[in-house]
């Protein structure tokens, strides 16, 4: 993206800023003990689970890895790990 | 030419108006005052075609500045002391924005101890915010400088705002003979504002957005950029100015018996018509010592100064300003330009608060450098210590 003075920009451009790049700890989503319950879609704050149904997938270019979908994915699921990014 | 007799904000008021800003925000403060009272009734009076949005704040004043500027109008306000320091968010903001308002600086002294009388902290509080800054020495130069200010401002190759600083009483209050230009010659000099980019409903964008770590580094550094080529911007659009009003302001450093000058004393504003005056006295004396003046202290021009200093054997610099635990402002920028020159560059921090600054206070201060003494406060009252 190239730098517009004054750093302007026209709408719909945030998507163009790769959040992730904060992230210390990355969510996995195992999608064959995940039960479908959308838990962690409702609670994600940066809205990046994406899909429906036991196809859940997390867009890590968005996801700041705050761990709250592991944390709050049903103990009988239990569905994503956090893991430390290698970086 | 028809030179008139004026007070410095008067001068300052009727020459904004030349410039035709659309809309100007201000908050009033001494000794800034004058300027936004008079500008105040040039436009009720119907004499200037422009919005004046009345705020409660100087935060707020810049703030409509920025939003009325990013509108894609020529804008104007002034300020001085706790009303810059109140605006200081804004400040960094509308450089960030690259937008060319320009800002009258009527310099003061900054609080506590509170003090309405000049020094210029003020401004110099705000080196780093990334705006041009010119430094007039009387009030024809405070006016032109505002003319020429919108000039390079508003070049799309530069796109900053500017201070336009003049000493608070000094000159703000002081009435002296002044050229105010015609109107057909700033129109002509000046021509209508076209914005660079604009908000526009019909086109809408955003400014001073969200920078990620991968990217606030170019920003930082594309602005500082643009700084650096405001010298240069402004020596060009000076020569144009000076066709125009046939005043020169193409030197970013105005020199002063310098040619065979031993002794140099660097000051900023003001204070040089009194160093003129007392360098007249010295030379007559058979004293070799001249005057650096510093017209743009941003961008700093280093090279300018550098280059002036060339011949010199020893450099007294006046500082209207102190960044405390260190030295003046312009102390530190010139020991950095003549870095490996091998001279005695010495700082007075001088005339703060109003003290006044006298032909043989100068006189005391070229002695003081002589005997190789300096980096010191000139003047202190030490019955009061």
């Amino acid at each position: 993206m190239p730098l517009g003075i004054g750093c302007t920009a026209k709408p719909g451009k945030s998507r163009n800023n790769k959040t992730g790049s904060w992230r210390v700890y990355y969510p996995v989503m195992d999608n064959a003990k995940c039960t479908g319950c959308g838990t962690c879609q409702l609670i994600c704050p940066e809205g990046c689970i994406t899909g429906s149904g036991k196809t859940l997938q997390i867009d890590l270019d968005f996801c700041k890895g705050c761990g709250l979908c592991a944390e709050e994915c049903p103990d009988k699921a239990k569905a994503i790990s956090m893991h430390l990014e290698d970086k | 030419m028809t030179m008139q007799i004026m007070e410095g904000s008067m001068a300052v008021a009727e020459t904004v108006k030349l410039c035709r800003p659309q809309v100007i925000s201000a908050y009033p403060i001494t000794p800034q005052t004058h300027i936004v009272e008079d500008l105040a009734s040039i436009i009720a009076d119907g004499k200037l075609d422009a919005e004046y949005i009345c705020v409660e704040s100087e935060f707020s004043a810049l703030s409509a500045c920025v939003g009325a500027s990013a509108a894609g109008s020529r804008v104007y306000s002034a300020t001085t002391s706790q009303g810059l320091a109140l605006m200081g968010e804004v400040v960094f903001n509308a450089a960030g924005m690259r937008l060319p308002i320009i800002m009258g600086i009527a310099n003061r002294a900054i609080s506590a101890p509170l003090s309405i009388w000049n020094d210029q902290q003020d401004s110099i509080m705000m080196r780093d915010a990334g705006w041009i800054q010119v430094y007039a020495e009387d009030n024809q130069e405070a006016l032109d400088l505002h003319i020429l200010s919108y000039k390079v401002c508003e070049d799309h190759d530069i796109l900053l705002p500017a201070f336009v600083c003049f000493d608070g009483f000094i000159l703000s209050h002081v009435y002296e003979p002044v050229d105010i230009p015609d109107q057909k010659d700033v129109d002509r000099f000046l021509g209508p504002f076209t914005p660079y980019q604009r908000l526009d409903c019909k086109d809408p964008i955003s400014f001073g957005m969200y920078a990620t770590p991968e990217y606030y580094l170019e920003f930082r550094y594309e602005h500082d950029e643009a700084v650096k080529r405001a010298g240069e911007a402004f020596k060009k659009h000076a020569k144009e100015f000076a066709k125009i009003f046939g005043r020169d302001y193409s030197e970013l450093v105005t020199k002063y018996r310098m040619e065979d000058a031993e002794t140099v004393i660097v000051a900023m504003g003001s204070i040089c018509g009194t160093i003129k005056d007392a360098i007249d006295e010295m030379r007559a004396a058979g004293q070799k010592v001249g005057l650096l003046g510093i017209r743009m202290f941003r961008p700093f021009p280093s090279a300018d100064i550098r280059a002036a200093l060339s011949n010199a054997k020893r450099v007294a610099v006046l500082d209207k300003n102190i960044s405390l635990g260190a030295k003046g402002a312009a102390a530190l920028e010139i020991k950095d330009a003549c870095y490996g020159m091998n001279i005695p560059i010495l700082d007075y921090i001088i005339g703060l608060g109003g003290r006044d600054v006298k032909i043989s206070d100068i006189k005391e201060v070229v002695k003081l450098c002589e005997a190789g003494k300096g980096d010191m406060f000139y003047g202190l009252r030490q019955e009061v210590l």
